[in-house]
């Protein structure tokens, strides 16, 4: 009775990750600097190679992507409750169950890199360096949020972070363009566009691959496949659900998009190909969502809860990354005790901001409409109402 | 001794073609293309962010010409052939604003535009907005605008209302040489989305241009419209082509006593309300002219201004609007004269709000 999606999530899943060798062991109780383990098999199309499926990560790295991921799901979940409790309005998608496609994507890029997706951004926008408390706050539409609260949820921006894009696949071609601009100024960058399984079909995302495959341009196509569009299931939208295939001319691999360090591999080994001037890759990366489309949805009419529960407890990120890192004495259980209370606090303290601080008055509306302007008048709702532009 | 001119004509590198007129020793004189040309080799030259991509801009010289010789001077990194995927290619072009260029991004024309619509509006005039002030998107949209001759419905559409319609982008609409020349550099050089809209049927007409528009620094202000010709009795105002209509109209009705003042709107967004209200006091009689459609178009948006101003109470005549006939563009000659407003139209609307015949 599991969908298909959760069939091809666990169908790639060949063998659970295991570890296979601990380096560096000091003694059988000690902690361990480095561990190796293997990843599932990736899944080629026009690549005679593709990344390692052995992946070596250090203590403080594993620990990094643990906090890492653990944030974006309890500031996602804070997230959810504040928008029940009427606080945050409008669109609000979770990124919950999916953050090992950020954070291992994350790990392989640098600062330097460009970042552009869709709107389930919360935790991209993390990822890129936007402190928790201003993207809830954003979200609660305060003026300490990342946008002051002019663009709410789907329009967060941040250094080499273009958003947060509320128009489903238009950011597919501005991240082609951001990896234009990369190459035309000889920079050695990459742009990793990302986009979901439902904005696959879009025309301008194969507009874009044309493009991009002529021109070389160093743009990883991501596509962050959860399985759903909305409440169409992959298999009802998509003639071919091979995503990492649909590139055609373009080659493309498909990854665990579950397992961080699979996820950081596969990146790593994008990145490459794109930096060394061999023009475009696509990623598909095979992950889930645990709640609905967004917070209108339930997330339940269109899936059964037993797949859901599956995922969460055979699947999860966080989960898989912690059972790892214990079983071969990377981290301890009591220390990742320490980093989830850490954790917590710190995202119950970023709420509490984002519920008290203040939006902004109502004059400021008027502003950010040009930039290197001088003040203008702007019309307000009737003719005898104008704000000031500045 | 022909072939030895032809041969010396095509060995020029320069762009620009000098005839004295008799008037004066210095006048120059500019079509309206070269004028577009000589505004993007300018800013090439001195802005190295600034690149043109589109539909044939590169080894074809351009659809119309536009673009010609870029190519050939400035090779295949500064002008771009684009495949014809305008939502794909405008949305491209986009995005490298935001990461710090500063595309020209050409349609063939706007009624191609309308493929892309949603990258013009929703990444690129909303964005600064959105992110309140954190990502500009330095990016000049240009191409021909409205009626050409003879293309029928689906080629002939005018975009200024749809385009002017939308907070967060810039619309020029250019009537001569050097409001090309001057418009189009200011929408290179600012770092707002601009929309340039030209018109295909001026490409070719030459107009005088001053020393001053003939420099490299020239700039005509974006949001400051021009008046053409100073009158008493009633205000013309239009934008492109129709500006040329206006002026041939006042002229016909100058021999009868009737003198009309000229107004060219330059700027479509934002609109020079300042310049009309003054016009309109002045005259007390607003006439609208434009060559898109009636409803919710640029004339009806300077009507509900007028309404709301102090200008209201100086009209002595409602404002009239002349435009395109409401209908999709028909082909055969007849019936496409008759849809674009021509002279009589004017002069006929002038003097129903002068209360003449």
């Amino acid at each position: 009775m599991l969908s298909c999606a959760a069939r091809l999530v666990r169908a790639q899943i060949q063998s659970k990750p295991t570890a296979c060798w601990v380096v560096a062991a000091r003694g059988y109780a000690d902690i361990v600097d480095e561990a190796t383990f293997t990843t599932s098999e990736y899944a080629l199309h026009k690549l005679d190679e593709g990344p390692s499926q052995t992946v070596t990560v250090t203590r403080d790295d594993a620990l990094k992507y643990y906090r890492q991921m653990q944030t974006i799901r309890r500031m996602e979940t804070a997230a959810g409750n504040l928008y029940k409790s009427k606080v945050i309005r409008g669109f609000c998608h979770l990124y919950s169950g999916q953050e090992a496609c950020a954070v291992g994507m994350e790990a392989a890029l640098t600062p330097n890199d460009h970042v552009i997706t869709a709107y389930r951004a919360h935790g991209w926008t993390y990822t890129r360096g936007v402190p928790p408390v201003n993207i809830l706050a954003e979200l609660t539409g305060r003026k300490s949020g990342v946008a002051k609260g002019k663009g709410g949820s789907m329009h967060m921006y941040g250094h080499n972070f273009y958003g947060g894009n509320g128009i489903v696949g238009a950011q597919v071609p501005l991240g082609a363009g951001i990896a234009l601009a990369l190459k035309y100024k000889g920079s050695n960058d990459v742009c990793v566009a990302l986009y979901g399984d439902g904005a696959a079909n879009q025309g301008q995302v194969f507009e874009t691959y044309n493009i991009a495959k002529l021109w070389d341009l160093p743009c990883i196509f991501v596509c962050e496949n959860n399985g759903y569009g909305m409440g169409t299931a992959v298999e009802r939208a998509s003639a071919s659900t091979e995503y990492y295939t649909r590139g055609d001319y373009v080659p493309g691999l498909r990854a665990d998009g579950m397992d961080v360090l699979a996820v950081r591999e596969a990146t790593r080994f994008a990145a490459e190909w794109c930096r060394s001037g061999k023009g475009p890759m696509i990623l598909e990366v095979a992950t889930y969502r645990y709640s609905g489309h967004s917070m209108s949805d339930p997330g339940t009419s269109y899936r059964p809860r037993e797949e859901i529960q599956e995922m969460r407890k055979t699947r999860d990120p966080i989960t898989g990354l912690r059972e790892r890192l214990i079983s071969v004495n990377l981290a301890t259980a009591e220390e990742m005790k320490q980093i989830d209370l850490d954790v917590r606090a710190e995202i119950d303290k970023a709420v509490e901001q984002a519920k008290a601080d203040p939006e902004l008055p109502v004059e400021e509306m008027y502003n950010d409409i040009f930039v290197d302007e001088p003040p203008f008048k702007v019309r307000g709702t009737n003719p005898f109402m104008y704000g000031m532009s500045k | 001794m022909a072939a030895l001119q032809t041969l010396a004509r095509r060995c020029s590198t320069s762009i620009l073609k000098r005839h004295f007129s008799v008037s004066s020793p210095v006048a120059a004189q500019m079509t309206v293309r070269d004028a577009l040309n000589t505004a993007m080799n300018e800013e090439m030259k001195r802005d190295e962010s600034v690149f043109l991509l589109g539909e044939e801009v590169a080894e074809y010289d351009g659809a119309y010409k536009v673009s010609r010789g870029l190519w050939r001077k400035y090779g295949d990194k500064r002008v771009m052939d684009t495949p014809i995927t305008e939502m794909g290619f405008a949305g491209i072009a986009v995005g490298s604003a935001m990461a710090g260029l500063k595309p020209i991004c050409e349609f063939m024309t706007f009624n191609f535009s309308m493929q892309a619509i949603d990258q013009v509006i929703n990444s690129a005039a909303k964005t600064y907005y959105m992110s309140a002030g954190k990502q500009t998107v330095p990016i000049v949209f240009r191409g021909p605008n409205g009626a050409a001759a003879g293309v029928a419905a689906q080629h002939s559409q005018c975009f200024a209302a749809w385009y002017g319609h939308c907070p967060g982008l810039k619309v020029v609409s250019p009537y001569s040489s050097e409001d090309a020349k001057g418009l189009l550099k200011s929408a290179i050089r600012d770092p707002n989305p601009v929309v340039c809209m030209e018109n295909e049927l001026m490409y070719g007409t030459a107009f005088e241009m001053s020393d001053e528009a003939m420099s490299e620094e020239f700039l005509v202000p974006i949001g400051k419209a021009k008046i053409e010709r100073e009158g008493t009795h009633c205000t013309l105002v239009s934008h492109s082509k129709s500006v040329g209509l206006c002026l041939e109209a006042a002229q016909i009705l100058e021999k009868e006593n009737i003198f009309c003042e000229v107004i060219n709107l330059r700027t479509i967004r934002p609109m020079d309300e300042e310049t009309l209200i003054n016009s309109v006091k002045k005259t007390n009689h607003l006439v609208t002219v434009e060559g898109g459609w009636p409803q919710f178009g640029v004339g009806a948006e300077i009507v509900a201004k007028v309404m709301e101003s102090d200008a209201f109470d100086y009209l002595d005549a409602p404002v009239y609007r002349v435009t395109g006939a409401d209908i999709p563009m028909p082909y055969a000659a007849t019936l496409e004269r008759a849809t674009l407003p021509g002279t009589q139209d004017v002069v006929l609307t002038v003097k129903k709000s002068l209360h003449i015949q």
